[in-house]
């Protein structure tokens, strides 16, 4: 199992590294994300207001994030999926692609901030917990998209039932992340975003389990 | 499901709610007034939504474990009647709102949150529209439906409850228990969940009947023809 999750990650990790253009166009959107944002909010430097900031920053992450993994399973063939399917069970594929989504995601969020410092300025103050954050968020929204775009690709007009399906589910885990990140922006104790990391943890779990015992249903159609 | 008790059971049960929750005594309370009656419709009709969408996921699981399409009808035809219950839920609870909170949409986290969950379930109808095969749209949509139901759950249940809600029982509001102090509204309220609840049976198993008598004569017209 853990031999299988391995190998499945290191293919993915290939797969991406071979096909340049995917990683080179989804790094390029966020750049470009966060421009449009700057010119159209007219922010100078430091000029914009924290909670305004935090919004604008976790809607492109999520954007970004909808259209890094909506990929997931549409980039590779029927054929190939058919051979997945007969060399390795469906939990290690689904435990596979929603931890490489979530080092990908983690990678655009970083991305995205560091964008953000540059251009629009940056007003975080608990650097340790704004990322801490951005982990469990990246967890999050790479366990709930990776098994919505599963259930997408399944149907044909992808792009906008990715959007429908996935926006609701998500939601949850969005606004605990959003606040977390406000607390943190704020530079506030740690005791006061405990109990909401806690609950982001649990709601990331839920989907979590959720999508793991959902998958190979949907895996064998 | 051909036995009338339980359809006669209903329509004395949602009598009683109409005539009972509309004339029988209420307490009077601060910013409430008479408008405490909507607990008899509004919440009642919360409580159905929630019961069919329970019975919806179990039927969606029970698909998944046995591939008998008898279940799939049974699990759409419920989320259809929750669908129904949750809309008038929430334009009930909003005329509620209009006279005690003094807009139609105040952004309480519980409104958004119910916003959001039927946002999920027309999602679900979607899905289930736009994929062709039969067994294929069952699978998907029973997948969906658990997987919806679980973000549902911590979405209403748990979200308003980490922030101040405007709803009663939140943020220092009086809640059920504190204006509830001779049971009176009781007598009402159980009652009324249990008529909304087989009202929602009884919607449900007549689309079930005919989705499956729809489907009996496809089939004759495709055996006709070959």
């Amino acid at each position: 199992m853990f031999q299988q999750i391995r190998t499945l990650i290191i293919k993915e990790f290939t797969l991406e590294w071979r096909q340049k253009y995917a990683l080179n166009g989804i790094l390029l959107y966020v750049v470009s994300a966060v421009f449009i944002v700057y010119l159209s909010v007219g922010a100078k430097q430091g000029n914009i207001a924290v909670p305004t900031w935090n919004a604008l920053y976790w809607i492109i992450i999520l954007f970004s994030a909808v259209n890094a993994v909506a990929k997931s399973f549409v980039q590779e063939h029927q054929g190939r999926q058919l051979y997945y399917y007969m060399i390795a069970s469906p939990e290690a594929i689904i435990i596979s692609k929603i931890l490489y989504n979530t080092i990908l995601t983690l990678v655009l969020a970083l991305l995205g901030y560091l964008v953000f410092s540059i251009i629009l300025g940056n007003p975080v103050q608990d650097q340790g917990l704004f990322v801490l954050n951005l982990l469990l968020g990246a967890i999050g929204f790479s366990a709930c998209l990776t098994m919505v775009s599963g259930i997408a690709s399944k149907a044909s007009n992808n792009a906008t039932l990715m959007a429908i399906l996935s926006f609701p589910v998500i939601i949850p885990i969005l606004l605990m992340a959003i606040r977390v990140s406000k607390n943190a922006i704020d530079g506030l104790d740690w005791s006061v975003s405990v109990d909401k990391l806690i609950t982001l943890l649990a709601i990331n779990a839920i989907v979590a389990v959720t999508a793991y015992i959902l998958f190979p249903y949907l895996w064998r159609s | 499901m051909r036995s009338s008790w339980w359809k006669i059971l209903t329509i004395a049960l949602l009598a009683y709610t109409l005539t009972a929750g509309l004339l029988l005594d209420v307490p009077r309370l601060p910013i409430l007034n008479e408008t405490i009656r909507a607990l008899h419709f509004h919440v009642t009709m919360w409580f159905g939504m929630i019961i069919m969408l329970v019975v919806a996921v179990v039927y969606s699981v029970k698909y998944l474990r046995s591939n008998d399409l008898k279940h799939d009808d049974l699990a759409i035809e419920f989320t259809n009647a929750a669908i129904l219950f949750g809309v008038l839920g929430i334009v009930t609870g909003m005329i509620w709102a209009k006279f005690t909170w003094g807009d139609y949409w105040s952004g309480d986290p519980k409104q958004n949150a119910s916003a959001i969950g039927l946002l999920m379930y027309f999602a679900y109808l979607v899905l289930r529209n736009s994929l062709t095969d039969v067994h294929q749209r069952a699978r998907i949509g029973a997948v969906y439906s658990i997987f919806a139901f679980a973000a549902f759950i911590p979405l209403i249940f748990v979200l308003p409850r980490l922030t101040d809600s405007l709803h009663p029982g939140n943020g220092g509001n009086p809640g059920f228990n504190a204006y509830d102090l001779d049971s009176k509204l009781r007598l009402v309220f159980y009652p009324a969940i249990i008529g909304w609840a087989l009202l929602g049976t009884w919607i449900s198993s007549v689309r079930v009947r005919l989705r499956r008598v729809e489907r009996k004569i496809e089939d004759r017209l495709i055996n006709q023809v070959s």
